[in-house]
């Protein structure tokens, strides 16, 4: 094995891993959304190491999409939102910080069992990217599904997103069309949850989804 | 075989000799950097003597115990402190007693300086204690993780055998190293009560944790106890030293030439972290109380993701 | 030989017992009652010893009784001669504790007669070699423990404390019987040997295991079948308190250890994680709770349910290492239970008669209105702080040898093919990492409330030391706690038989490691050597002193305490248990209890007191008891319309019983 480039490889998708432990353990939105775009330039930067590694010059492009997007355009745009529709700004999670900790922890261990298990026979660099790629799709599932926030679990879909890119790249050979397609429909789905939630606040005076919980009829 | 005895006599007076030394750099530096002269780097050492000079205050409900735990606590640190490998790896003794040994002895001062605390009988002594095993029922932990990782990559709980693999390169640039590398500084500021965790130049009796232990501590004794919390610092400096920069240790049988190369670089080493310590802790505010554990869990998670991510890496 | 003599042992134990129904009540009775329970005791130390290091071949004996078609079977083979010490150490001192402690004893009619039926019911089941004579045995002890601790039954609480034993005991003992009803299969081999050499239906296994984990863990105080554990113990007059928390849960271990390692053949690899994840459970959980407590013996009894978890960790462990046939890691880890099941035996015996002596000396059990103890009773407040120091495995002393052989079993996990077992086994690692740690606090908590810090009560006030006897039966607990912990070569290398008889392997022999160290796996691994620790610490701090009163002052002056120059005289302001432990609770209890607190702050003006109340909840007992009680509550009710129906109601029942059996007649083919 390439020693050091498996070991570079491994810090950077493992950092992301950190970066999604990082989007959990946050409680006040403008953070959040500094430490998402720090999950998208790290996640630039895997992108640019396996595109140097695999030899794979049309992977830069992805990278340069995520660094410019992800880390920029988007963030930006939701905290311009943010102050626009003064949203509520701490993130209640369900359970407390501590449960949800343990919890990541838990799928963590998970995702890793199962895809060390599954990929029997692979090659050790393509086992450990879809090790850490499935964690951090777990963990930004968890963020969904345990924030009250509507911001919070848009975050917490984007970095899902960024989890499956993770494991794209990893899996050798994934061509550019793929990748834009991916980045428009994430543009997409980012305009659509942009116009529901404008057309929330004006129909509901807020996005805390315990809120709209209340408006259907079932109580919280 | 004298050699060898030597180099482990020599280690165990060094560390006594160069704790203060690393106090009073550090404070010294904390001073200039917010423009203040600050005290000669030998203050502590004057410290020490004048302490020990002193006439005795014991409280009218002190206990026996209370007068004892002093040097059980000196003891028992100085012991942990003479078997982390400084300058030279292979120390004498060093196959007597493991890194998880030397966590469990800086827990036994810890319960006795808890203990301690609680015997005059006094709120003050309460709250140090109460918060010191706060801290420590999470600390420990943490710690025994990154001891759990480090033994899983060098396949051995001696501290000797981890220094030699972290510093023969084998290890590369592992990730679980870097985090267990974060869980270590994390611990080693609780386990030190520096800022952010505990105020060590504090006298506020609600900020405090360590102060309030040994609030009622004077003479002789106050002086042992400071000295033992300052070799417990060059403890965990030397620990984070061997392991995470290893560059310039002696291996084990080796001349008189790498062994003095060895003192310099060790006493490199204690600067370089010294400093950045005393950066850190003067970049920062301190936490309140309940916001450690949050502290201290962030280090108990970097730890058990470093062991979890083990797995994945090359050899397990 | 040492089989007749340990038989010879019980039978003796049981005729003391009548003997004392006839001296109740009179000091001689005491004294003959304990004092040839400790005679007996030593003998049978002495006798299991010399077959345990003598590594004398196993002896099996048969006789007529019980069953006719069976036989009484016993037997004496390592792992019996490991508990067999276990017992008749606790036994010997607790006899010996007692010698002293019982004269302050209000009901002796109560616990005098039952107190040698409990000795010899835990040695019977040590030796039982057949399904039957081992239940027996098994029921004799849980029912003379029973009675034991209903002996104070004119206090509330150890009148429930009681029944929940009896009815978790019963429950128990069903599954138990139900496990050997399937180990036994069709034919009824009862034998242990038959059992042995026989096999049990494939599908069956996972459910005697479950069996098995519900029968021995109900005993032992696993999570969450510990329930009844807390409640019992500390009802029981102290000497009892200590035997049934530091040799009646070992039992239990006992009755795990050799249906599973001996009876049910090799294990499957799933074995190891139902019975880690329920040991990391009961670690966690059991030192949460004893945090949590103020009445010092059931701390203690909750400290006991976390060294269980401790002890079946390492059972677990070694459960997984056998099934993927790496013996000299399942040697470790089983050599690593078994030592902490002896060295949990002697300090929590310890512990147990140091609050026994408390409370003699205080009357008082509940720590807030403890203190200061250790001026009035500085000899029991130093034994008490070894058995501390020793539980909160910390060097040199016992504790931290069988957690140190614990954690180097738990770093073997990598050899393990099974990727659920190296996840698991370094989470179970954390778990017991932080229950040492917690367990750490608890004993600062439990030490120096109850004896540092100053009077609260009167009562604390006029504490005195106790007698001769008890001070003795401590010390020795506590120097064999310091022996274990410096020369733990000698005691790993009298396990080795018992490793090589269950688990295949043993540990390499450790008396010839240079230095007395102990080298579990190989030298360069991992080393640690207690005597060289303890001498340096000693040897350092001795010269420390010395050079400081030499060459600085050795003044001393007395006066008040300074606490920050607002001295109060005031012994209420002092840390109580609840103040100490509320750190603790906030950080844990939150998420564990549900714990809050509340305070009612009267505005300024107004003179009455504020008050601060803190709610827990026992979120185990809410989830599991309380809904079975209901429903069981619910059934009886329902049933109990029966003893109410006419004459003719009761007919037909039988004529509709014999009718339908009849008809099974008929049909059956």
């Amino acid at each position: 094995m390439h020693g050091l480039n498996f070991d570079i490889a491994h810090l950077l998708a493992g950092s992301l891993v950190l970066v999604s432990f990082m989007l959990l353990y946050q409680d006040r939105l403008y953070a959040l959304l500094n430490v998402y775009a720090l999950h998208a330039v790290v996640l630039a930067l895997s992108v640019a190491w396996q595109a140097y590694i695999q030899g794979a010059p049309h992977l830069y492009i992805t990278a340069a999409i995520a660094l410019l997007f992800k880390a920029i355009v988007i963030p930006v745009a939701l905290h311009r939102m943010i102050v626009k529709l003064g949203i509520h700004r701490e993130i209640e999670a369900v359970g407390g910080i501590g449960l949800t900790m343990l919890l990541g922890m838990g799928l963590v261990a998970l995702a890793m069992v199962v895809t060390l298990r599954a990929t029997e026979g692979a090659g050790l660099l393509a086992r450990e990217d879809l090790a850490f790629a499935l964690s951090v799709v777990l963990l930004g599932l968890l963020m969904m599904v345990t924030r009250r926030n509507a911001v919070s679990q848009v975050v917490g879909f984007m970095s899902l997103e960024n989890g499956l890119v993770l494991a794209a790249t990893g899996a050798k050979g994934m061509p550019l069309v793929v990748e834009i397609s991916v980045a428009f429909s994430i543009l997409i789905a980012f305009i659509v949850i942009g116009i529901f939630l404008f057309r929330i606040r004006e129909r509901f005076d807020t996005v805390d989804v315990a809120a709209l919980d209340r408006y259907r009829g079932e109580h919280g | 075989m004298t050699t060898t005895l030597a180099v482990q006599a020599a280690q165990m007076l060094l560390v006594l000799g160069l704790a203060p030394l690393l106090v009073g750099f550090v404070r010294k530096v904390k001073a200039r950097l917010l423009r203040r002269q600050g005290p000669p780097l030998i203050q502590p050492y004057r410290d020490l003597i004048r302490l020990l000079r002193k006439d005795l205050v014991l409280a009218t409900s002190a206990s026996w115990l209370f007068r004892a735990i002093p040097y059980l606590i000196f003891a028992a640190t100085w012991v942990a402190a003479a078997l982390v490998p400084t300058f030279a790896t292979g120390l004498m003794f060093s196959w007597s007693a493991d890194l998880i040994v030397i966590i469990a002895l800086l827990g036994l001062a810890r319960f006795f300086l808890a203990l301690a605390g609680l015997d005059v009988g006094t709120s003050f002594g309460g709250i140090g204690s109460s918060r010191e095993v706060m801290i420590a029922s999470l600390a420990e932990p943490a710690m025994l993780m990154i001891v759990f990782t480090l033994a899983l990559a060098a396949g051995s709980t001696q501290l000797s055998t981890m220094a030699e693999y972290l510093a023969s390169g084998e290890a590369g640039l592992r990730f679980s190293l870097g985090l267990a590398l974060i869980a270590l500084i994390i611990v080693a500021i609780a386990e030190n009560a520096r800022i952010p965790v505990d105020n060590p130049a504090t006298h506020l009796e609600l900020t405090m944790v360590h102060e309030a232990m040994v609030l009622e501590y004077s003479g002789r004794h106050l002086a042992l106890i400071d000295l033992s919390a300052e070799l417990k610092l060059l403890l965990y400096v030397s620990l984070i030293a061997c392991l995470f920069m290893p560059w310039g240790i002696a291996a084990p049988d080796a001349g008189l030439e790498a062994l003095l190369i060895g003192v310099i670089a060790y006493i490199a080493k204690l600067t370089a972290v010294g400093f950045l310590l005393a950066v850190f802790e003067t970049s920062i505010a301190k936490m309140r109380v309940f916001r450690v554990p949050e502290f201290l869990g962030v280090a108990l998670m970097l730890a058990l993701l470093a062991t979890l991510l083990l797995f994945v890496s090359r050899s397990l | 030989m040492t089989l007749v003599v340990v038989l010879a042992i019980a039978a003796a134990l049981l005729i003391v017992s009548a003997l004392s129904l006839a001296l109740l009540g009179t000091a001689l009775g005491r004294i003959l009652v304990y004092g040839i329970s400790l005679t007996l005791a030593g003998i049978g130390l002495a006798a299991a010893l010399g077959a345990l290091i003598g590594q004398v071949p196993t002896e099996t004996l048969t006789l007529p009784l019980g069953l006719p078609w069976i036989g009484a079977h016993f037997r004496l083979d390592a792992l019996s001669a490991f508990f067999l010490v276990v017992v008749n150490l606790g036994g010997g001192a607790a006899s010996l504790y007692a010698l002293g402690f019982g004269r302050h004893e209000t009901a002796p009619q109560r616990v005098l007669p039952f107190y040698p039926l409990f000795l010899a019911g835990m040695t019977l089941v040590v030796i039982a070699d057949d399904a039957f004579t081992f239940l027996f045995s098994w029921e004799f002890m849980s029912l003379s423990s029973w009675a034991l601790v209903m002996a104070h039954d004119h206090v509330r609480e150890n009148l429930r404390a009681g029944y929940v034993y009896l009815v978790m005991a019963s429950f128990g003992t069903l599954a138990l019987l139900i496990a050997f009803g399937l180990l036994a299969g069709p034919d009824g081999a009862y034998a242990f040997d038959a059992i042995r050499n026989s096999q049990v239906a494939p599908g069956l296994v996972p459910l005697v295991l479950i069996l098995v984990l519900i029968g021995s863990g109900s005993k032992a105080g696993l999570v969450p079948l510990h329930a009844w554990l807390p409640l019992a113990h500390p009802a029981a007059p102290s000497h009892v308190s200590g035997l049934l928390s530091g040799v009646m849960t070992k039992v239990a271990v006992y009755a795990f250890a050799r249906i599973v390692f001996d009876l049910l053949g090799d294990p499957a690899w799933w074995w190891s994680m139902v019975v880690l994840a329920l040991a990391g459970i009961t670690c966690v959980m059991g030192v949460l709770y004893a945090l949590m407590q103020h009445d010092l013996k059931r701390l203690l009894a909750y400290h006991t349910v976390e060294n269980i978890g401790i002890i079946f960790i390492g059972l677990g462990l070694a459960l997984g290492f056998q099934a993927y046939g790496l013996g000299w890691a399942a040697a470790l880890a089983f050599t690593a239970a078994l030592l902490h099941v002896l060295n949990h035996s002697l300090f929590k015996h310890l512990l147990f008669l140091g609050s026994g002596a408390v409370l003699t000396a205080t009357g008082e059990r509940n720590m807030e209105h403890l203190g200061g103890l250790i001026h009035r009773m500085p000899l029991t407040a130093f034994t008490f702080l070894v058995g501390c120091v020793a539980i909160s495995a910390l060097p040199p002393l016992n504790g931290f040898v069988s957690e140190w052989l614990t954690f180097q079993a738990i770093l073997q996990s990598p050899q393990l093919p099974s990727w659920g077992l190296k996840f698991l086994i370094p989470a179970v690692g954390s778990l017991l990492a932080l229950s040492a740690a917690l367990a750490a606090a608890c004993f600062v908590k439990a030490f120096g409330i109850t004896f540092l810090g100053r009077p609260r009560t009167e009562a604390a006030r006029r504490a005195h030391e106790t007698d001769a006897f008890s001070l003795t039966s401590m010390f020795t607990l506590a120097t064999l706690c310091l022996i274990a912990g410096i020369l733990p070569g000698y005691f790993i290398d009298a396990l080795a038989p018992v490793a090589k008889s269950m688990v295949g392997e043993s540990m390499p022999l450790q008396h010839g490691v240079p230095f007395l160290s102990i080298v579990p796996i190989a030298e360069g691994r991992s080393s640690y050597n207690g005597l060289l620790v303890f001498l340096f610490m000693v040897v350092s701090g001795v010269a420390a002193a010395i050079v400081i009163h030499r060459f600085a002052s050795d003044r001393i002056r007395r006066g008040p305490a300074w606490d920050c120059g607002y001295p109060d005289p005031s012994t209420q302001t002092q840390y109580t248990s609840s103040s100490f432990a509320q750190p603790i609770r906030r950080v844990f209890g939150t998420l564990v209890f549900r714990a809050s607190e509340q305070v009612d702050m009267p505005p300024p003006g107004d003179q009455r007191p504020a008050r601060l109340v803190v709610r827990l909840t026992d979120t185990i007992w809410d989830a599991l008891y309380e809904p079975i009680a209901v429903v069981v509550g619910t059934i009886a009710d329902r049933l109990n319309r029966l003893q109410y129906l006419s004459i003719r109601h009761y007919l037909g029942f039988v004529f509709v019983s014999l009718v339908g059996l009849l008809l099974v007649l008929a049909i059956w083919p």
